[in-house]
This record gives structure tokens, sequence and C-alpha cells, in this order.
């Protein structure tokens, strides 16, 4: 139905152009979707069985000789069962008994810690086991000799080369150690430096320069930090290798042009008119900032930091350089001693052979993720809170 | 036609009473640059006490660029240099041994755009006062806010919601905010660069009354490019063109009777 009236011409052409178009976009969205969807499924999938862990029903006769050689237990011990138990938990046998020193001569039932084979083998993954055995497994499970429980051991023990053993709490800790440096060194400076440059500094060539070249410093690959961090921190300064604060002092460097750079956006984002009627009361610069300037800013820059702090926590590459990816079998108390990150544990296991460091590194991955979105959301939410109502 | 109008605004204006020509502001020879450019051009005009002084003249005339060198917002502007004097009550304000911050709370200013703190009315009001040592906080405080508010005409709409922040009220209601503000930190002048142009009729009416009455304790001047505005409020009116005074009279005298053809031909409309 033709309408003369209403009549362009080459409508419908361009109405395909327009819808043809439109397609183009979404297919691009659908396809980043696609990808993060396999992503976080792959991820998951993997991860999931990491949260339980087999432990076995065994009944050992405690005495005082155990406290000395606890592997003496593979001797009394059925031969298989005894090859069922992870080396980690004989080997911690003495310390339990000697916080339960009445068990000593009697026969105790204990929950064993169960090795890596086992453990994948009753999961469905890769295994060492010969065909005896496996049926010797299925029996006890279904007896309810072997059951899973909540893996407890990996969020509280650090790295280790028993696979069951490994735990991510080290890794935490030392993150958090790094982090705490980062955010004490970085937020402070970078926001005075964001203050300075966009309140108080001329618009001259020199504070030009300046600016283009923090911008630029944004761009830098992350491990060109790590270098710089081992020459100024660990060569020249003599700061401990490996630890939280030469860690933290690098990713500073790092996160310090992000943080600048969003803070001047954020102070930017303030009417020049507040400025103005502050000048017009004859209230000095610093009051006018301090009070006027930015209360305005803070969501802003706070949200920046924040963003900025999450990209460092990330942060694999420098950390390498500045040695943060050492084994690391205990959680660091202190900034001064050798510590790993989250992602630097993640990328160690990820080269390990063994099955369990598998589904491990995934359940890393996802506590990672994990804290990251958290971070974003408590940025989005302070940014939210501190909004000011015009 | 345009004449009639301005003359009728006119007639409509209270008459002066603080009429003694005391000079309030000195300017001599004042030229202004930005970088090559020269915007304001030898300027010679003496401001009187107690009265309401209207700067017009068609835009980029520099009108707004001269009232600014009373209170040296412009030094803010890099580019910018200035030869000539000003001198409020004698003394030159851009002598080097007077701080900056002082000549600005002596002469203050209100913008064109309301631009309240986003805070509290009450805290819109004192936050100044209380950074220049004027009140102690508390019962001293209170009453130099409601003072100041009562002296811009707002006290009876906002006393019994002094927190809620300055940003709700409605635009006319911020810029007497603003007038309450400037006046809370006790200047000796007044200055406001377009103070009604982004308002409605009603409350430009309020703020014009609002002037008249200002005027018998400060001294006033005005950027305006409402001319029936400047007839109806102003004792003295300059006209400016390219950066110089072409013509400063009694106002009644400048809509009436100009002097120059170029005045002549702005305030009938054949120009600007």
């Amino acid at each position: 139905m033709k309408n003369d009236y209403f009549y362009i011409p080459q409508i419908e052409k361009r109405n395909a152009k327009a819808k043809r178009f439109h397609i183009l976009v979404s297919s691009a969205i659908i396809t980043t979707m696609a990808f993060l969807f396999f992503f976080l499924f792959t991820i998951i999938k993997e991860g999931i069985p990491a949260f339980k862990q087999s432990y076995i029903q065994v009944d050992i006769e405690i005495t005082q000789e155990l406290v000395e050689n606890p592997y003496a237990i593979n001797a009394t011990l059925d031969k298989d069962i005894a090859k069922f138990i992870s080396r980690s938990w004989t080997r911690s046998l003495p310390s339990q008994i000697e916080k339960n020193p009445d068990w000593i001569g009697k026969t105790v039932s204990l929950s064993a810690l169960t090795n890596a084979d086992v453990d994948q083998y009753l999961k469905g993954n890769n295994h060492k086991l010969s065909q005896d055995q496996q049926q010797k497994l299925d029996k006890m499970y279904e007896d309810g000799i072997i059951e899973f429980k909540f893996n407890k051991i990996f969020f509280t023990t650090g790295d280790s080369k028993i696979p069951e053993n490994a735990g991510f709490f080290s890794a935490m800790v030392g993150s958090v150690l790094t982090m705490l440096v980062t955010m004490l060194i970085a937020v402070p400076i970078g926001l005075m430096t964001a203050i300075y440059l966009e309140e108080f500094a001329p618009d001259n060539k020199f504070t030009q320069f300046i600016e283009i070249n923090i911008n630029n410093l944004a761009a830098i690959p992350s491990i060109l930090f790590g270098l710089l961090g081992l020459a100024i921190f660990i060569n020249f300064f003599g700061v401990p290798r490996s630890t939280p604060f030469v860690g933290g002092l690098t990713l500073a460097l790092m996160s310090l042009p992000i943080i600048i750079v969003s803070a001047k956006a954020a102070l930017k984002t303030v009417p020049e008119s507040i400025r103005q009627a502050g000048i017009g009361l004859g209230l000095t610069k610093w009051q006018i900032t301090r009070d006027h300037v930015f209360p305005l800013a803070l969501p802003g820059m706070l949200t920046g930091s924040i963003i900025a702090l999450a990209q460092a926590l990330g942060e694999t590459a420098p950390l390498i350089i500045v040695g943060m990816i050492a084994f690391v079998p205990d959680a660091s108390t202190s900034i001064f001693n050798a510590a790993t990150v989250m992602p630097a544990q993640i990328y160690t296991w990820s080269g390990m052979p063994e099955g369990m460091y598998i589904e491990k590194t995934s359940a890393a991955i996802m506590l990672l993720l994990g804290v990251l979105l958290s971070l974003n959301a408590i940025a989005i939410y302070l940014r939210k809170k501190f909004q000011p109502k015009w | 036609m345009k004449k009639d109008l301005v003359s009728g605004a006119l007639d409509n204006r209270k008459e002066s009473i603080y009429a003694e020509d005391i000079v309030k502001i000195k300017t001599q020879n004042l030229s202004l640059y930005y970088g090559e450019k020269e915007a304001l051009k030898s300027i010679t005009m003496d401001i009187y006490a107690n009265k309401i002084t209207a700067l017009i003249g068609p835009s980029g005339c520099g009108k707004s660029t001269l009232l600014r060198c009373f209170n040296r917002m412009n030094d803010l502007v890099p580019s910018c240099s200035i030869k000539g004097l000003i001198e409020a009550d004698g003394n030159n304000i851009y002598d080097p041994k007077i701080d900056v911050v002082a000549v600005r709370k002596k002469i203050g200013m209100v913008f064109q755009q309301p631009n309240p703190f986003p805070k509290s009315i009450y805290e819109n009001i004192a936050y100044a006062p209380l950074m220049h040592d004027m009140v102690k906080k508390g019962k001293e405080c209170d009453e130099l806010v409601e003072k100041s508010l009562r002296g811009a005409g707002l006290w009876e709409e906002v006393k019994d919601q002094l927190q809620k922040p300055g940003t709700a009220l409605s635009g006319g209601q911020q810029q007497r905010l603003c007038i309450a503000r400037t006046i809370a930190v006790e200047p000796d002048i007044i200055l406001m660069d377009e103070p009604t142009s982004a308002l409605d009729p009603l409350s430009t009416k309020v703020i014009e009354n609002l002037m008249l009455e200002l005027k018998k304790h400060y001294t006033i001047i005005i950027v305006t490019h409402n001319m029936q505005q400047a007839a109806r409020v102003s004792d003295k009116t300059a006209f400016m063109y390219l950066g110089e005074l072409i013509e400063y009279n009694d106002t009644e005298e400048f809509f009436v009777n100009p002097k120059e053809k170029l005045t002549e031909a702005y305030i009938t409309g054949k120009m600007g």
C-alpha cells in the first residue's frame, strides 16, 4: 500500500541498512557474552569440586612412638588403606596427639585426609590407581568409610608440594598485605597529585608536560613497572625481595597514574560555578578546595581508586619480577616476610602437572574473581551513596 | 518605541533617598589586556556610594570584564594583565601588599547563575563568616544567618527549613540565598553579574526590589543585558562599546537625553 503523501524516496533501503547495522552490533554483544559465559562455565565446572575433599575413616592405635615417627602407622594399617592416606596428614599426626594427650594408649577412630589420587578417582578425574585399589575404594565409598567433607584445607593453608595439602590462604594474606601497602602509598599520593594539578598548578608548558607523561604512564605495560621496582626498590634501596612491601610499592607505581587520571576527571566534573562562588566570598583556594570541591569530587575519586586497586590486585607480571611468585607455604605475618599473591599462586598452580592442582587453580580463580567483583560493587555503592544531591 | 518602554520604567523607579555623592570606587585609565588583545581601553569612571551603577552594552563590550576588575576576579585568567588604577575608598586594590582574598571579602560578588554550595541553607551562609573568623559557632552564627537571610528577604520563606539543601530552592530563592551569603561576610560593595538573567520575571522583580533595599547599606554595581532593568533600578548608567566607556551619566539623563550617538543608537534598539 503506497501512500503518496508520506513518501520519501528509498525509505525501504534506508530502513534495511539500519536493520543490518542493528544486527551487526547486537551480534558483537552476543559474541562477547558467549565467550564470557563459556569462560565462567568452565571455571566454575572445574573449580566447584575443589571445595570438597575426601576423608577416610581409620582406627589407629596411638602410641608414644607415633609422636617420634608418625610414619609407623603405615605398618599397623591395612596395606592399601595406608596408601590412601595423605602423607601430609600422617606428618601432622604428632601435633594432633600433642593436642589430645589422653589419646595415648587407646585406639582412636580418626578421619584421615586421603591423597590426591583417591580424591581425584572419586571425583572422576585422572588417577594412578590400580584396578584392585579402585574396587576397594568403590566399596569403602559405598560403606561410608570414605566420605567428602568441605575442604577447609584450601582456605587455611599455604602452597604445598603435596597437592591435597595445598591451600590458598597464604596467597590471600599476601594479597591483603600487598594491597594495604599499595593503598596506603598510591591513594594519598595519587589524590594529592590530582588535586594539585587540577586546582593549584599554574597552566604552563611544564605542568602540561607532566600531565601528558602521567597519561602515558597509565598505558605502559605492567611488566616494566616490575623492572622499575626491581631496579629502584630492590637494587638501589635494598628493600627485601619477595615481600608484600616491595610488591606493594611496585603496584603503587603502577596504580598511581590511573588514580591520578581518574581523580583529575572527578575534579573536572565539579562545576566551575562552585569555585567562583567561593572566590567571590573571599575564601582561600585551600578552603574552597577542601570544603567545597573535594567533597563533590570524592565519590568519583573513590571509584577510580578502587578500580585501580582492583586492577593491581589482579596483576601478576610486575610481581614476578620482584620475586613474589615464590613458593610460600606459610602465611606471611608482616609486610617484610616473603609472600605470594592470589594471581601469582594461580599462575604457579596452573603450571603443575598433578590433576588436583587443576581444580584448585579454577577454585582460586573463582575466589579472585569474587574479590574483584565485590570491589567493583563497593565502588558502585560508594559512588551512589556519596553522590551529592543537587 | 523602545525608548518609551524605557522611560516608562524610569517613572516607576523609587527615588534614591541617599543621594549624597561620595566616591566609593575610583577608576583611572584602566586598561586590561588578554595577551595582546586590549579588552578594556583606558576606562575612567567614579562609582558612588549607596548607589546602584548599571553597566550596559552589547555582548563582548567588556562590561563583565570591568566588573571582574573590581574584585580582581581577572587575576585568575593567566594571560590577563592590567594597567591603570582602581581605588576603593582611596585604597589601591591592585596594591601588591594587599591580599587579594581580603579584597574579595570587602567587595562581594553575585553571579549570573545562582550557585549555592550543595550544602544546607544554613551552611551556605555560615561557611564564609566562620572561615573569616567573623562569628563563633552557635548562637552568634545563628543570629548572623538570620540577619543575612532577612537582609536578602528570604528569611520568612526558609526559616523552618534551614537544614534543607540550598540547591533544593527555586531559582529566584537560590539567587537570594547567594545574595544573603554575600552580605553575610559584610562587604562594602556588591558586584552583580547579570543576577536576574537566569530568572523568571516574577523572581526578577523580587531581586530588583531587594537591590533597591540593599543600596541603603551597600554600593552596588550591576551588569545587565536588560536596559529596562537598568532604567528601573540604577541611579547611574554606563554604556560600554568595544572595551570603551562611551557614556556615563545619571540614569534618567542617560536614557532621556543621551549625549552620544552610539548610546542613542543602542538604547533605541538600532544597534547591538
